[in-house]
């Protein structure tokens, strides 16, 4: 029974790096840009709902209406006068500038907040659990899981089925093209930050809920959601979903043997699925050169 | 591939009006200067001793840093942000040969031999992606290589381990060899650098960097010269790490594996002029600088570095030698050609 309660556990918390990576995935597939202080920007999350949810003295929850537009904003923002203007130097520019930007951020917080510590006041939710048999399901967790799927599923919807999906997919597939057929892609690039930033900053209050965050937390966060993306297939939503849970079940089934071991396993199996399938686990029928093709892999 | 090699046997000349040269007056110069200036370094612990010794110490472990960091991002197109994954082995390594009765400042050269054969299982794995993909892979090994440092009690797990074998030196002594041994090192990785990117291979390296298919397409061996900029890299990174702890005398895993090395490199590449031999050198003096007046406040000091690199990405993207040599048709260290009009 603990096996069992160690996989559902993993898949709980596999739902945590699913909400961080698609951000990622996102950002990635629409303007090919690997935003290196992606973490960063999920850890000022967590920040700006403690700051948010002392000031008020509500729990986290509900200053989400105020925490995800200005997330938003600040996604937009960063994309026009940062990350915009980096793509236009070439290859290497966006990921040098989001270094540099994640290195100030990591700075900037520990400045302003001191490296204590810190955890986010999640109220009743936070502490709520229920028996599936002899196994114990934290709410919070369950929260986290249903939430990352929620977003997922319309992240997907919005780019399958709606006008505005269509130009960010067609943007995604011909910059030039797209531009040429009349789609205005600066405010596209804008909005999809947005929104990359605002589920970063979403997953970063629940990590700040379920755990503890400090100024240097993101790049970790940043490695966890990268190596989601990459074991489930670079460009695919629903593989970022599998390619978390893939993560949470392996470190909680090695954390149940020996704690010490528990994220070295988690950076080795994405090592291995860096040499079996660089493609990822979970693609089908998109082979090695087409992911090649966006530029990913050299 | 064989494009470089007809260049440097000369075949270009006989482009009737035109003359074709690498050196100048001014770069002869500026080698006679360099060679005056590294005598000069030799001799500094005979002249002056310790209190000039420990900065420039610094100062010469930066240059080389930033030296191997350009052959890696500047010419070769792949930005690291994980060669504290080489630097941390390498101070693990020398603390390993040394304790196995090796004098630790031959065991330097062993130790860049170590990092070298350890990169080559990695170059494997992490030179499948490029880019961004390729920059945060090398964090994830820079991770590993910490948890695995932190994991082993025979290095003295997460509390870390002092250097052996120093103990018979005199204080003086010490510190002069490890002034010269620093020395050593940094002139190997620039002109080490300078001799690998004036032959075929730098041609071919800026190539893959700034197209890697198109480079592909004209038979350069893309695969091939990535392997070579990521093992010379790491050898070097291996090789600074030694330095590191012989300075320290202490290897502590969070100090060795700590990402502020790559935030260094990248500033230092960036501000001097990426993918040139001059531009690092500038960063390291620059960097050396700043942290001499900021050294009060560790977290502004790096936010003030980030915040430098990002501004000279967007606004100067070659640096303060780019810049220069494109003002004012400079070139010191001359790695590319100069056509000239025969009258």
């Amino acid at each position: 029974m603990n096996w069992v309660n160690a996989v559902i556990q993993g898949v709980l918390l596999g739902g945590q790096y699913a909400l961080i990576a698609c951000g990622l995935s996102l950002a990635f597939g629409v303007m090919r840009i690997v935003n290196l202080a992606h973490g960063d920007l999920a850890v000022c999350g967590a920040y700006l709902g403690l700051v948010l949810s002392t000031a008020l003295g509500v729990p986290v929850w509900v200053t989400l209406p105020l925490l995800l537009p200005a997330a938003f904003v600040v996604g937009a923002g960063l994309q026009v006068l940062l990350f915009g203007r980096a793509l236009q130097h070439g290859v290497l520019a966006p990921v040098l500038v989001t270094f540099g930007l994640s290195v100030m951020i990591e700075n900037l917080l520990q400045v302003a907040a001191t490296s204590d510590p810190r955890g986010l006041n999640g109220g009743s939710l936070a502490l709520a659990s229920f028996h599936l048999g002899s196994i114990v399901v934290s709410w919070l967790f369950l929260t986290g899981f249903l939430t990352a799927c929620a977003v997922l599923s319309c992240l997907q919807l919005a780019l399958s089925h709606t006008p505005w999906g269509r130009r960010v997919r067609a943007t995604a597939d011909d910059l030039d093209t797209a531009r040429l057929v009349g789609i205005r892609v600066r405010p596209l690039f804008a909005a999809v930050a947005g929104i990359a930033i605002s589920t970063a900053a979403l997953a970063g209050v629940f990590i700040g809920t379920i755990g503890t965050f400090d100024p240097f937390a993101g790049t970790n966060t940043l490695i966890f959601a990268f190596e989601a993306v990459v074991i489930g297939g670079i460009g695919s939503l629903w593989g970022t979903l599998a390619g978390g849970v893939a993560l949470g079940v392996t470190q909680v089934v090695v954390g149940e043997i020996n704690e010490a071991y528990a994220v070295l396993a988690v950076h080795l199996l994405f090592l291995a699925v860096l040499t079996v399938r660089p493609g990822g686990l979970f693609t089908r029928g998109q082979t090695l050169r087409e992911i090649r093709g966006q530029g990913a892999l050299g | 591939m064989r494009r470089g090699a007809a260049i440097s046997r000369g075949a270009v000349p006989s482009l009737a009006p035109f003359t074709v040269s690498r050196w100048s007056v001014t770069a002869s110069l500026c080698t006679a200067t360099c060679v005056l200036a590294v005598a000069v370094l030799v001799v500094i612990p005979y002249v002056i001793g310790g209190p000039a010794e420990q900065p420039l110490i610094t100062l010469l472990t930066f240059l080389a840093m930033a030296s191997l960091w350009n052959l890696l991002a500047g010419f070769s197109g792949l930005t690291s942000f994980g060669q504290q994954a080489y630097i941390g082995l390498g101070a693990y390594a020398l603390y390993l040969v040394a304790e196995h009765g090796i004098n630790p400042f031959a065991g330097i050269l062993l130790v860049a031999v170590i990092a070298a054969v350890v990169s080559l299982p990695v170059s494997a794995l992490v030179l499948r992606l490029s880019g961004g993909y390729f920059a945060v892979a090398t964090l994830v090994v820079a991770a590993v290589f910490q948890i695995i440092a932190t994991l082993s009690p025979s290095v003295g797990g997460t509390t870390g381990v002092s250097v052996p074998g120093l103990a018979g030196y005199g204080d003086v002594l010490r510190e002069a060899l490890i002034y010269w041994a620093t020395l050593a090192v940094a002139i190997a990785s620039v002109a080490g650098v300078y001799v690998l990117v004036r032959r075929g291979f730098g041609i071919d390296a800026r190539a893959v960097s700034s197209d890697p298919v198109a480079a592909a397409s004209s038979g350069v061996r893309v695969g091939r010269i990535r392997l070579v900029a990521y093992v010379t890299a790491a050898a070097g990174a291996g090789a600074v790490g030694a330095l590191i702890a012989l300075q320290t005398l202490y290897v502590e895993p969070s100090s060795v594996f700590s990402i502020q090395y790559s935030v260094y490199m990248l500033f230092m590449v960036l501000i001097g002029g990426i993918g040139t031999i001059e531009g690092p050198v500038i960063g390291a003096i620059l960097l050396f600088a700043l942290q001499e007046w900021l050294s009060a406040d560790g977290a502004w000091y790096l936010v003030i570095v980030g915040g430098l690199a990002v501004t000279a990405t967007l606004i100067a993207s070659r640096g303060i030698w780019g810049f220069a040599s494109e003002r004012f048709g400079w070139s010191l260290l001359p790695i590319g050609y100069q056509v000239r009009s025969r009258d």
